[in-house]
């Protein structure tokens, strides 16, 4: 009985075992599969949902799109942990190229930023510059919610802080930590302001009284790039697959997909290609 | 209010028209926390046999260490992995990183001291006149682990219940090292927080409502099991 049951217990923990070792080594087969470091904000666009399949139909690769705030993504391309980056923050990437960590960087595509508010707009910041909007919520106090990650469009809130010489603290700025949709309904929820992607408001909206009042300064222009990581400086990454990644974005075939993704649905683009127009 | 409706609404439609998308999600949520459940208990059980059992050197540390791991946060277990297996980790030459397999271990690592714990708790308890009996009878270390186990079994499915629930309902570690991949390595819970975060409120409760009622089927049939050996022992002593 004692010894059945032991096989028994021994034969289970094999076989479990075995399947653990295939489920890895169909995971993993060497250089196949492509690690893309992308924002929250575009992935929950929806836009690689429409992207990647196309993509790994024609080169024959597996993405695996983590998606995450720009600064982790560049944090994981600076580990090697990731084969090739799509983020939006142009400081940030300059400064990820010089110190090597990425082998080639492309633009490709845009789109911009706005500040959203309750519709009384209390702090008055309706038509004005991002800058003097900005200003004029820390001088009436009025709640703001930052998304305070390191994200890309926490980059550019702090950017544009810095050119309004002000340092945002207080009991009006509430710091999230979270993604641009969890930061939005909080926004919506305590009737505040903040600063978004549109791509992420056009998709939200629906559901929200809050309304758009700076748009189209030219400080709100929100770029996004596409960077492989250097295989010199991390050997295991999918160099290749980088590459082809990066041609497709920007190849003809990437680049009409991003024009017209979200107008049928929106009735604007989200975003707007940069390479063929 | 409108919204809560919808969301049972559309939750009945996605279980029953067969969404492929959803049902994926729900099969490998089964999958990951499956495996990482019955795996959990093969360790937990036996190590919480064996210091339930015995007295020896340093069971003090090791029961702090399962305590310490019952109450280990989820999130703690998945940075842990998460720097284990990123390709910069020690381990990142096996490339299992955001793969079910990196979240199966990462499950592992929460359920095993939670099934350890509650074991090594059962059997503490279970009447120490019955062990002395037992060796009085002449029984062997394996002879009176087998009886104990007899006696604790039904403690031991509460641990495999608790293991489970803990596992099934986690987000953050496998958030953190599967990557809630589309197709992939994207479970219920990491679904639903993406659905929150895209403001798809609907689908969100809809993928909550499906989690609930698979947490529940689970737990009716391990205690439909449990209560009918309950039954079954209680014949027995009464006989």
């Amino acid at each position: 009985m004692k010894k059945r049951l032991m096989a028994l217990c021994l034969i289970l923990v094999f076989v479990l075992s075995a399947n653990i070792l295939f489920m890895a080594s169909c995971s993993g087969p060497a250089k196949k599969e492509l690690i893309l470091a992308s924002t929250t904000s575009t992935a929950d666009s929806g836009l690689f949902d429409v992207m990647l399949p196309e993509f790994e139909k024609i080169s024959g690769y597996k993405v695996k799109l983590i998606a995450v705030g720009t600064g982790e993504a560049i944090e994981m391309g600076q580990k090697g942990d990731a084969d090739v980056l799509m983020v939006h923050s142009r400081k940030a990437e300059d400064q990820f190229m010089e110190e090597g960590y990425g082998s080639v960087r492309k633009d490709v595509m845009h789109n911009d930023f706005i500040i959203v508010g309750p519709a009384e707009d209390p702090a008055q910041i309706k038509g004005k510059s991002a800058v003097d909007a900005l200003k004029a919520i820390a001088e009436s106090g009025s709640l703001f919610i930052s998304r305070a990650d390191k994200s890309g469009t926490h980059n550019k809130e702090m950017s544009i802080w810095e050119k309004a010489g002000i340092t945002p603290e207080g009991d009006w700025y509430t710091e999230t930590g979270q993604g641009m949709g969890e930061t939005l309904t909080i926004t919506q929820d305590k009737q505040a302001y903040t600063i978004a992607d549109r791509g992420t408001w056009l998709a939200m909206a629906d559901d929200f009284t809050l309304e758009i009042l700076v748009e189209g300064d030219s400080s709100l222009f929100n770029p996004y790039g596409v960077i492989a990581v250097n295989p010199e400086k991390f050997p295991d990454v999918n160099n290749e697959g980088a590459l082809a990644f990066i041609e497709y974005v920007t190849g003809e075939k990437g680049q009409a997909l991003i024009k017209d993704f979200g107008v049928d649905k929106y009735g604007q683009p989200l975003f707007y290609p940069d390479v063929i127009k | 209010m409108e919204l809560i409706f919808n969301g049972i609404k559309q939750a009945f439609i996605l279980i029953f028209t067969g969404d492929k998308e959803v049902w994926e999600i729900v099969f490998l949520t089964i999958k990951v926390s499956g495996i990482a459940t019955i795996i959990s208990m093969l360790l937990g059980i036996p190590v919480g046999f064996f210091t339930g059992l015995n007295q020896f050197h340093g069971k003090k540390i090791l029961v702090s260490f399962i305590n310490t791991g019952m109450g280990l946060p989820p999130v703690a277990a998945g940075l842990m992995v998460a720097l284990l297996l990123w390709r910069s980790g020690p381990l990142g030459f096996m490339a299992i990183m955001y793969t079910p397999t990196a979240m199966v271990i990462a499950q592992i690592l929460i359920a095993t001291p939670l099934i350890a714990g509650i074991t090594m708790a059962a059997v503490a308890q279970v009447n120490p006149k019955l062990k002395l009996m037992a060796v009085s009878l002449g029984a062997g270390r394996l002879s009176m682990s087998w009886l104990l186990f007899k006696e604790a079994k039904l403690p031991a499915l509460s641990a495999i219940i608790a293991g489970f629930g803990g596992v099934i309902s986690e987000v953050g570690a496998v958030m953190m090292v599967g990557g809630n991949i589309k197709g992939s390595t994207r479970v219920l819970t990491t679904s639903t927080v993406q659905m929150v975060r895209m403001g798809e409120i609907e689908l969100a409760i809809a993928m909550v409502l499906i989690l609930l009622f698979l947490t529940f089927l689970v737990n009716f049939i391990l205690t439909i099991i449990q209560q009918q050996d309950k039954e079954k022992w209680q014949v027995k002593y009464w006989k």
